[in-house]
């Protein structure tokens, strides 16, 4: 396990600094005082597990592929920018437009998400991206989607009203999403059809949730007794008549 | 004039802060400058920028006016003009340190001035501004006279004489920018050497502008000051409105309409500053379908007469002013904007590490919705409500509810209690508005484009 100090640093030297241990073989490194520093963990491959203490800055792990990168804190806008496989457990919440153009991995997040959580995300074949959100998203959850899973609790945070903002699902044409408890119809874009999730769905849905409480504790038995929304996009291709003549 | 255009384009956007004590204990400018300065990366150097609040406890009674000139010449004529209007109390070169990053410095002048009496009595005023000076609450019509009688210099000196800017000149605070990152600035200006008790910054990444030291934030009108992350679309609209008003853009920015447009509302037509940002951030009309019945009357007109003081695009602003800081984002929330409090301090950041480099224990950190008014007021038993508590709810909550209140408070002078005495009032400021005229003589019709307008941007 190795150890650095991250107070003071630039992006530059600290993500200098962790390349040069990851390529001398280190499995684990901790970050502490993290502040702000961009591009953490980005562009990284292989099985190693970064601990990050801190708020680390905006674009973290973005282009990952492979690592496990564990936030005690919370996290900025666009983490998991282009993140191809991995995973990300943040102990906290997320800022705006994580998983932004994700293509594979997994994102956890304790708490809440802000806007545009998973926009344009997609999958292909086996590569499948997941977020799970515990609190409450932004709008534009999903907006653009293209692919993969993203899960929203509600559970984490005492809030009031519909755990999901508005424009959900705003221009998605492929993938899924699952909300506890559901929303309003007027939370939805145009584009996506809302239904009650069925047994097969809720399989899916129990696998992630076990993991969540795993990773921050709960009960996974009392999140499942809620009814689950299933949120599918009418179609694969919404703009295509926009586009061919 | 000095201008530079930015040569080179990184991907990047503005940054900006805010630091409040809500009970007006001061503190220097040390913390504003070690959280703005995390955001290093943000901005480019061709801008950066504070403003400080309760910095001239000596001088409180008197406007604070913060000059650029850029020659000695320039100087003579401005302080001329200043004379026949301003009894100038003192006047000095503003105190800075040698930089070698900060160059081309024009020459930077404060003064302390009060109106001449017999300029004052000699200013004329339209009928409609005499209209407005009676119904501003919490004001004499006399302050009313005089912050218009101060504006109008202010306007007059950025768009007549050349070679003068004016940074600020509000009471008891004061604009400190320049071209230079916003650490630098600050080092430059002395900052650590005043105290205050709120301060905001800003560093600038221009994108469509000169990088300029008149363009760099915060953009100032008497006490309102505004640092601004992102662009204006709608800028042309709101600027030829705002010229309906006697306001005159020279500054080459865009934020500058934003000052402008949060005057109007709140100084010229006496309405709550949530109001203001009701009208610039405007909820869409499904939102404003789905409101309870007092709140939709309330929105509707709010969009139809200020409808020209819809910003479009994206942005985040801190505002700081004589009631406290307060934060808005664009309704679709293009832009980040974090908040946080511990004890008396409220804290604004585009990024939470921003706060966390001043206060790492933070009681709450929270991000404010798209258009949802972030307010810090002062605790003070003479304020009004609106500021008593650090209060985060969305316009349909807020601000609406506080038309209303704020147009009942003006009701006591106004005889206005009801809604539709608040059409009224309303048709007041038709008078000078003959594109909300137009909007108002085919409501509906109006709705209708404006409906088709969200529904494009939604689109997009």
């Amino acid at each position: 396990m190795f150890e650095l100090n991250a107070a003071g640093l630039h992006f530059t030297e600290l993500n200098r600094k962790v390349r040069e241990l990851l390529k001398d073989g280190a499995e684990e490194i901790i970050l502490k005082n993290v502040g702000g520093q961009r591009y953490i963990a980005d562009g990284i491959t292989g099985s190693q597990k970064i601990y990050i203490e801190g708020v680390p800055g905006n674009d973290m792990a973005a282009y990952m592929d492979g690592p496990e990168v564990t936030v005690f804190g919370n996290v900025q806008d666009s983490a998991a920018n282009t993140m191809n496989s991995g995973r990300i457990i943040i102990h906290g919440s997320a800022g705006d437009t994580a998983g932004y153009a994700m293509r594979g991995g997994e994102i956890f997040i304790r708490d809440d998400a802000g806007y545009r959580t998973g926009i344009h995300m997609k999958e292909y074949k086996d590569k499948k991206p997941v977020i799970v959100i515990g609190g409450k998203a932004g709008d534009f959850l999903g907006e653009y989607m293209a692919g993969g899973i993203i899960v929203l609790l509600g559970i984490s945070s005492g809030h009031e009203g519909d755990i999901v903002g508005s424009y959900c699902g705003t221009g998605m044409h492929n993938g899924v999403i699952y909300i506890r408890g559901g929303a309003e119809a007027y939370r939805f874009g145009k584009e996506v059809k809302t239904e009650d999730a069925v047994p097969g769905d809720l399989e899916i849905i129990s696998g992630y949730v076990a993991r969540y409480t795993e990773y921050f504790g709960g009960n996974a038995a009392g999140i499942m007794s809620h009814k689950f929304q299933k949120i599918t996009s009418f179609s694969s291709r919404p703009y295509g008549k926009i586009y061919a003549h | 004039m000095l201008q530079k255009e930015g040569v080179i384009r990184i991907p990047s956007g503005c940054a900006i802060a805010g630091i409040i004590n809500r009970k007006k204990k001061t503190f220097s400018g040390d913390s504003i400058i070690t959280s703005i300065s995390l955001m290093h990366d943000r901005s480019n150097g061709l801008g950066g920028g504070f403003a400080a609040y309760g910095i001239y406890p000596g001088q409180k009674e008197l406007y604070a006016i913060h000059i650029f000139f850029d020659s000695h010449e320039a100087r003579m004529s401005t302080e001329k003009y200043l004379g026949r209007y301003f009894d100038i109390e003192s006047g000095e070169m503003m105190p800075t340190r040698k930089s070698a990053v900060i160059k081309q410095a024009p020459l930077i002048w404060r003064y302390f001035a009060g109106p001449k009496e017999a300029a004052l009595e000699a200013e004329e005023f339209s009928f409609e501004d005499e209209d407005n000076f009676k119904s501003i609450p919490d004001a004499d019509a006399e302050g009313a006279r005089e912050k218009e009688f101060v504006v109008r210099r202010v306007m007059h000196i950025n768009s007549s004489l050349p070679g003068a800017f004016v940074a600020s000149c509000g009471k008891n605070m004061g604009a400190f920018k320049a071209v230079g990152y916003p650490e630098d600035v600050g080092e430059f200006y002395m900052l650590d050497k005043y105290r205050g008790y709120l301060w905001t910054a800003h560093g600038r990444f221009p994108t469509n502008t000169p990088g300029w030291w008149g363009g760099a934030h915060p953009f100032t009108l008497l006490d309102m000051s505004v640092v601004h992350n992102g662009e204006i679309s709608s800028y042309d609209a709101n600027r030829r409105y705002l010229e309906m008003f006697g306001y005159k853009c020279t500054l080459q920015t865009d934020t500058e309409a934003i000052t402008y447009i949060l005057d109007l509302i709140t100084r010229k037509h006496g309405l709550p500053l949530s109001t203001a940002m009701a009208a610039m951030a405007a909820p869409f009309w499904d939102e404003i379908s789905r409101m309870p019945d007092e709140m939709r009357d309330s929105a509707r007109k709010i969009r139809i007469i200020y409808g020209s003081a819809l910003v479009n695009g994206p942005f985040s602003i801190i505002l700081g002013c004589e009631k406290g800081m307060f934060a808005l984002n664009d309704r679709i929330k293009l832009r980040s904007l974090i908040a946080a409090e511990k004890g008396d301090y409220v804290y604004a950041a585009s990024e939470e590490s921003a706060i966390r480099a001043v206060c790492n224990t933070p009681e709450r950190v929270w991000s404010p919705r798209g258009g949802e008014l972030l307010s810090a007021g002062y605790e003070e038993a003479d304020h009004d409500t609106e500021n008593e508590t650090v209060n985060v709810s969305r316009y349909i909550e807020n601000g609406l509810v506080n038309i209303n209140a704020g147009i009942q408070d003006r009701g006591v002078d106004m005889h206005i209690e009801t809604n539709a005495d608040y059409a009224g009032r309303s048709n007041n400021f038709l008078k000078y508005n003959r594109n909300s005229k137009r909007v108002m003589a085919g409501t509906n019709a109006g709705l209708k484009r404006e409906s088709e307008r969200d529904t494009e941007v939604r689109a997009v």
